[in-house]
């Protein structure tokens, strides 16, 4: 019965593979929250850093974060769809077509902090943007509208045709059809798709330290004018994320409690993705009732 | 000669290189059903498909010969393809409903091409939906989606969506094929009430619903026109042996 | 088209205007989005171009050979004469990458087994999600968890610091693991249920089958996804710099300090001046990264065109 028995070895290899990654992944996890959860309070979450005394906070970077997030999903989701729709419903089937579509998974294998150093070079210094939110807001986009093009791009190739061949043949524009009949459909698994984008442009650092910069100016909270320097609302001023902080501490933390700031940090951080994560599969099922229940 | 009037002449569609319909010439009269028979892959859809030029839709799909609509020929290059298909309503085999409500699924096409009074809207989905046999059984629910409904609703309500924007043509493609038989049945009783209204093409593989429902019967076999003729003639006393056959059984 | 509709109620196409209103529709929505794609193909031009202008520079003007950088030993880009020998950052580079791939592939392997032969309802329910999360987490966190853990570790089991290519590709072997088991997973997905069901019927076992059928004819979607981990683990920055030391020398043993290209260019970038020497060769090392991205996606591309026969 050999080859019973090296089916038996085999499959409690395999098994045991198999429960071991989820064994990471609980470690993992339970590491970050345990060795961060401590720190974060509330006083943490919105208190400036300290360079050299303890008692620093993330308050600053976790705003930047947030506010680079939702910069970086404006520009990124109209031009990202846009592509997309291109790809499925107006590009003919011939080379340019699959040169594109090259070019599209090309882009998305950058290493991210290459994408960082062309925007360094461009967005940084030639545009003249500076280290800035919107340095940082172009050099994500760059990084994500490749996955939000191939998202967009699938998620309308899976609308059956009928729907497309019904809104076409009630006399609408193949524009019209796909705005009003093919959207609505693909929505969810768009939305869907975008918020796990969005969670790993919450994470992303490399592309940021040449580009929004690993500093961040004093803030002004109370200050809500876009053109003032001391605005948080300001896209023009350097914005180091809660990432790039992370990064920063643990290669030159001055402060006596470093460790903890970094620990802390990467709990929120990682706390946020879950989020990102879990929102987008529930938001995803929200937005499909809605959308064809009601209108 | 009216909007409502359909002939081809010497129509004939290609993918790429296999010609699927083979020099076909038609005359649809005014306000008559007729239905396309014939076994799968015989070209009776692709004929119904270039009545609205939907085949445009498949890559590598050519047609050569004239469909004319009232006054004009519509394989000529420079119709204007969506306005055409705004007089062209047409049924698929399965339901098809927007993933909107039931009122927005029928009030969807008349805003679209202008009309944005709110009460003419509620007319219009109200007369469309009356006209399908559907209004009693969902004007409590409109705003439902429609989707909620059963297959044989679904498939009236996608009927009445073509009502709603005024076509003058109806096509169908097998529109009671993936319905149960009571639904089929009230399909079939609606179609003989359209018919009133609207000029209709029917492709059905059952012949004894193309026996029921229409006046004329076209028999297709690899693309190409074998008979067309009256209905009870064509049934009682076919002129061609491949169309006996066929209606007979012997194949198909 | 301009004759009035059965019911003779407001008839919807005889406004003049109808016939433009899609047409303008249309032309503005097609204007969009062939501009979407436009801002796509400029990007990624300019990418090249701006990279390749500024890393080529030392060695069209500036005087350094590119066989004494790609081969050379020595980077000391502040001596006298300045040496920029990317070697020791090639090394590290494929070195860490290759090293993750090889402890990440068997654990992605098992794992899309699991997935598709094993247990497949558990492996959706439990499996899935957590490759997922994993692949959620950010990298400087994993560099984090690294600096905090991993390092120690082998600081404490093994003779050295505990830094160096070992820690960096434990590191990355966690952070490919995630893409390397979606591609397996996805491959053996799409194999047609005959194969199996063909060897099951000869009376070969469950593990015969994977091993002797599905494992082989899978092999090529596997080796994609194997090659993919590997330039993803050739293009990470923060979470290898973290951990591997950043001596720019070869290590003797997996567990001294070394550097690769990533590493190196996050290093160094920000204490560099715009067009001096030094700078103008940390965009030569941003070139190379670049064409390796080249060169992993085409490989791939080949490894695909495999798979299709």
């Amino acid at each position: 019965m050999r080859a019973k028995t090296v089916d038996r070895i085999a499959t409690a290899v395999i098994v045991c593979v198999a429960g071991f990654i989820i064994l990471l992944l609980a470690a993992l996890l339970g590491y970050l929250l345990v060795r961060g959860l401590g720190h974060i309070s509330f006083d943490f979450l919105t208190s400036a850093p300290q360079a050299l005394k303890a008692g620093g906070g993330i308050g600053p970077q976790l705003f930047n974060s947030v506010f680079l997030l939702v910069l970086t999903m404006i520009i990124t989701v109209p031009l990202g769809i846009g592509a997309g729709i291109y790809m499925s419903e107006y590009a003919k089937d011939n080379k340019l077509t699959a040169f594109i579509r090259l070019i599209v998974e090309v882009l998305s294998s950058f290493p991210s902090i290459v994408i960082g150093l062309f925007g360094l070079l461009v967005i940084v210094n030639t545009f003249g943007f500076g280290y800035s939110l919107l340095s940082g807001a172009l050099a994500l986009t760059i990084f994500n509208l490749p996955m939000m093009v191939r998202l967009t791009e699938q998620s309308l190739r899976s609308v059956p045709k009928e729907q497309k061949e019904a809104g076409l043949a009630l006399g609408l524009s193949r524009w019209k059809t796909i705005m009003s009949v093919m959207i609505p459909v693909a929505l969810p698994s768009i939305v869907t798709g975008s918020i796990l984008a969005a969670g790993r442009v919450f994470g992303e650092a490399a592309a940021l330290l040449f580009t929004a910069g690993m500093s961040s100016p004093r803030l002004d909270f109370s200050d809500w004018n876009p053109l003032s320097p001391t605005s948080p609302l300001n896209p023009m001023r350097p914005a180091e994320t809660l990432a790039v902080h992370i990064w920063k501490i643990n290669s030159e933390g001055l402060a006596p409690d470093a460790p903890e700031i970094a620990a802390g940090a990467s709990a929120v951080l990682v706390i946020m993705v879950l989020l990102f994560n879990l929102g987008a599969r529930w938001l995803g099922r929200v937005v499909y009732r809605k959308l064809t229940a009601s209108k | 000669m009216s909007a409502q009037s359909l002939t081809t002449k010497d129509l004939s569609v290609f993918y790429g290189e296999k010609q699927a319909v083979k020099k076909v010439s038609m005359d649809f009269p005014e306000r008559e059903v007729v239905a396309l028979i014939g076994p799968s892959g015989c070209g009776k859809s692709t004929f119904l498909r270039s009545l609205n030029r939907m085949n445009d839709l498949i890559s590598g799909a050519r047609i050569e010969g004239e469909i004319w609509i009232g006054d004009q020929n519509i394989c000529d290059p420079s119709t204007d393809v969506v306005s055409l298909r705004q007089k062209i309503g047409m049924v698929w085999q399965k339901p098809n409903p927007f993933h909107k409500s039931i009122y927005e699924n029928i009030a969807f096409g008349p805003r679209y091409h202008g009309i944005r009074n709110r009460k003419q809207l509620d007319e219009i989905v109200e007369t469309s939906l009356r006209k399908t046999a559907l209004w009693d059984e969902v004007k409590d629910r409109l705003n439902q989606s429609g989707l909620a409904l059963s297959g044989g609703q679904q498939q009236r309500l996608c009927i009445a969506r073509s009502l709603a924007v005024q076509p003058n043509i109806l096509l169908m493609d097998e529109p009671a094929s993936a319905l149960d038989p009571v639904s089929t049945a009230k399909i079939e009783e609606l179609i003989a009430e359209l018919k009133k209204d609207y000029t209709i093409v029917i492709v059905t593989h059952n012949m004894q619903q193309a026996a029921r429902v229409s006046d004329r019967t076209a028999f297709f076999f690899l693309g190409d026109l074998v008979e067309y003729d009256d209905t009870q003639k064509m049934f009682t006393n076919p002129s061609k042996k491949s169309t006996d056959d066929y209606i007979s059984g012997r194949f198909g | 088209m301009n004759l009035p509709a059965p019911n003779s109620r407001e008839d919807l196409a005889t406004k003049p205007n109808k016939f433009r209103k899609h047409v303008m529709e249309e032309l503005r929505g097609k204007a969009f989005v062939y501009f979407c794609v436009l801002l796509l193909v400029i990007t990624i031009f300019s990418i090249v171009y701006f990279i390749a202008s500024r890393g080529l520079t030392p060695f069209i003007s500036q005087g350094v050979s590119i066989k004494d950088m790609l081969f050379g030993l020595k980077w000391r880009p502040e001596g006298n004469p300045p040496q920029f020998g990317a070697l020791p950052f090639l090394f590290g580079s494929f070195a860490t990458s290759i090293l993750a791939a090889v402890i990440a592939a068997p654990l992605g392997f098992c794992a899309a087994v699991f997935m598709t032969e094993i247990m497949p309802k558990f492996g959706k329910s439990a499996l899935q999600p957590a490759i997922e999360l994993l692949a959620g987490i950010p990298s400087v966190v994993y560099g984090f968890v690294g600096l905090s853990v991993v390092v120690p570790f082998y600081r404490d089991t093994f003779p050295g610091q505990g830094i160096g290519i070992m820690a960096g590709a434990t590191v990355l072997s966690i952070m490919i693991l995630p893409t390397v088991t979606t591609i397996a997973t996805d491959a053996l997905r799409s194999l047609p249920n005959g194969l199996k069901e063909g060897s099951y019927a000869l009376g070969a076992t469950r593990w015969q089958t994977i091993y002797r059928m599905i494992l082989p004819t899978a092999l090529p979607s596997l080796l994609t996804g194997v090659v993919l981990g590997i330039a993803r683990a050739f293009g990470e920055a923060l979470a290898v710099q973290m951990v591997i030391g950043n001596a720019p020398h070869i290590p003797h043993s997996l567990f001294e300090s070394a550097t690769t290209l990533t590493s190196i260019i996050t290093q160094s970038m920000g204490n560099t001046t715009s067009g001096s020497l030094h700078n103008n060769a940390l965009w030569s090392l941003a070139l190379i990264l670049l064409l390796m991205t080249f060169l992993f996606v085409f490989i791939v591309r080949v490894l695909e065109r495999r798979v299709k026969r």
